[in-house]
């Protein structure tokens, strides 16, 4: 199966504090990758490194064949915060990113938030969403440019069970499509059917990594 | 065809402002204080004011925009949104030309509403070209606003942020201040020619637009 990603011995310091120790995975293209682990185990700084917002310390990575702030625009990341601008409607936001991502493939801003099960015909600034709704437009921005690689910070959090289930359906969709999602989340039943392999952080290192597809187990 | 990326992020800016009228608001308010305090404080005769009202009207109008200044990425900051922009294809420096040119036009809206006001409380009537001075406050407006929006985005990831934008940017802006006062003061007195204060400014904003455009992408992506 290709490769989407490839860390090796990828550290992150922040001073003497060091974030993520020698991490070394290896991402296939099409399966999805549960990351799970402790607040502060260095869930959000592995996405935020895959998705070229962060620079590691040490060690190599390659996303989509180059550099993560190369692929940065085959990458859809949605952090725990909406990443929109409260000031406007879910479909304002989306046109403004829409407009945005031009250069390359775009979903419309209305696809893009039907796909996620939202009314492109909503008023209400995003300020006045529920949590829920402002996980599904978020997904809907991460949406748009059609990522090869998605990396989600916690899309089930301050989610209802019933809005947790329907993004989940929304998740095992895209996968469908052969795209890579790596997801963080602490509630491991939930994430787990999607799962093609669950890895676990720990103090910022890999400690198992489960792969479903062959049943196999490795604790580093 | 399409418009070119400052453009999105410009009407974005202006937008976002119509609807809550955030930074207009405040500067607005900031400047008028200052004005009329000043005239109360020094109650200037007619001659007196043609000396002190260029300084009065530039010194005002930047504390009144590094204020709004210290706000200008405070709604990229809130929600992660400068971190969706950052995954964007569109280039870092539309980024900041859009800021800057929605930070100008809100300064200049508060300039344009602040003049009228400052001419009835100072009693002024430019001796000489009173036009010129269309040319000098836009000119100094831009070396203010380039300067604060590019050092506003390099103090985002400090914690005294309000603290350090006025730190950096005062001593950059001095002389782009100078050659502002010492315009305004020619054109109102007639006493000089602004002629050489208005290239001084027009230098000055060149050189440093371009400084800006050029390290703003650094200045993005730092962590």
């Amino acid at each position: 199966m290709p490769i989407t990603a490839q860390l090796e011995t990828v550290s992150k310091l922040y001073g003497t504090f060091a974030a993520l120790r020698k991490v070394s995975l290896t991402l296939e293209a099409g399966c999805c990758y549960v990351l799970l682990g402790e607040n502060g185990a260095g869930k959000s700084t592995l996405l935020r490194i895959l998705a070229g917002l962060l620079r590691p310390t040490y060690g190599t990575i390659t996303v989509l064949g180059t550099s993560p702030q190369e692929a940065r625009a085959r990458i859809g990341y949605m952090s725990h915060a909406p990443m929109l601008y409260e000031e406007y409607t879910a479909a304002e936001n989306l046109r403004y990113f829409a407009d945005l991502y031009r250069a390359g493939p775009c979903l419309s801003p209305e696809d893009a938030l039907r796909s996620v099960g939202l009314d492109p015909a909503l008023t209400r600034p995003v300020a006045q969403y529920s949590q829920g709704m402002r996980q599904r437009a978020s997904l809907a921005r991460v949406l748009l440019s059609q990522p090869e690689l998605l990396l989600l910070d916690e899309p089930f959090s301050n989610m209802d069970i019933g809005s947790a289930h329907q993004m989940l359906d929304l998740l095992a969709r895209i996968k469908a499509e052969q795209r890579t999602i790596v997801l963080t989340t602490h509630q491991r039943e939930l994430a787990e059917p999607l799962a093609d392999s669950l890895i676990t952080l720990v103090a910022g290192s890999v400690n198992a990594v489960v792969d479903k597809a062959r049943s196999t187990t490795v604790n580093a | 065809m399409r418009r070119p990326y400052f453009v999105t992020h410009l009407l974005k800016d202006l937008r976002l402002e119509w609807r809550s009228k955030d930074a207009i608001n405040s500067m607005l308010c900031f400047a008028l204080l200052v004005v009329v305090l000043f005239s109360l404080a020094f109650d200037p005769t007619r001659e007196s004011s043609r000396q002190i009202a260029g300084g009065i009207l530039c010194v005002a109008t930047m504390f009144a925009s590094v204020s709004a200044l210290n706000q200008a990425w405070a709604r990229e900051l809130r929600h992660l949104v400068l971190d969706a922009q950052r995954m964007t294809p569109a280039p870092a420096a539309s980024l900041f030309l859009g800021k800057v040119l929605a930070n100008f036009l809100f300064v200049t809206v508060v300039e344009l509403i602040l003049t009228p006001v400052f001419i009835i409380f100072y009693n002024l009537h430019a001796l000489g070209n009173g036009w010129l001075l269309a040319l000098v406050l836009p000119l100094g407006t831009w070396a203010l606003v380039a300067n604060g929006t590019f050092f506003a985005a390099l103090s985002i990831r400090t914690r005294n942020r309000e603290l350090l934008l006025p730190l950096i940017l005062f001593p950059l802006f001095i002389p782009a201040l100078l050659a502002m006062v010492l315009g305004a003061t020619a054109i109102l007195t007639g006493e000089s020619d602004p002629v050489l204060w208005i290239k001084l400014l027009a230098g000055y904003d060149v050189i440093y637009t371009t400084i800006c455009l050029l390290l703003f992408e650094i200045v993005l992506h730092a962590e």
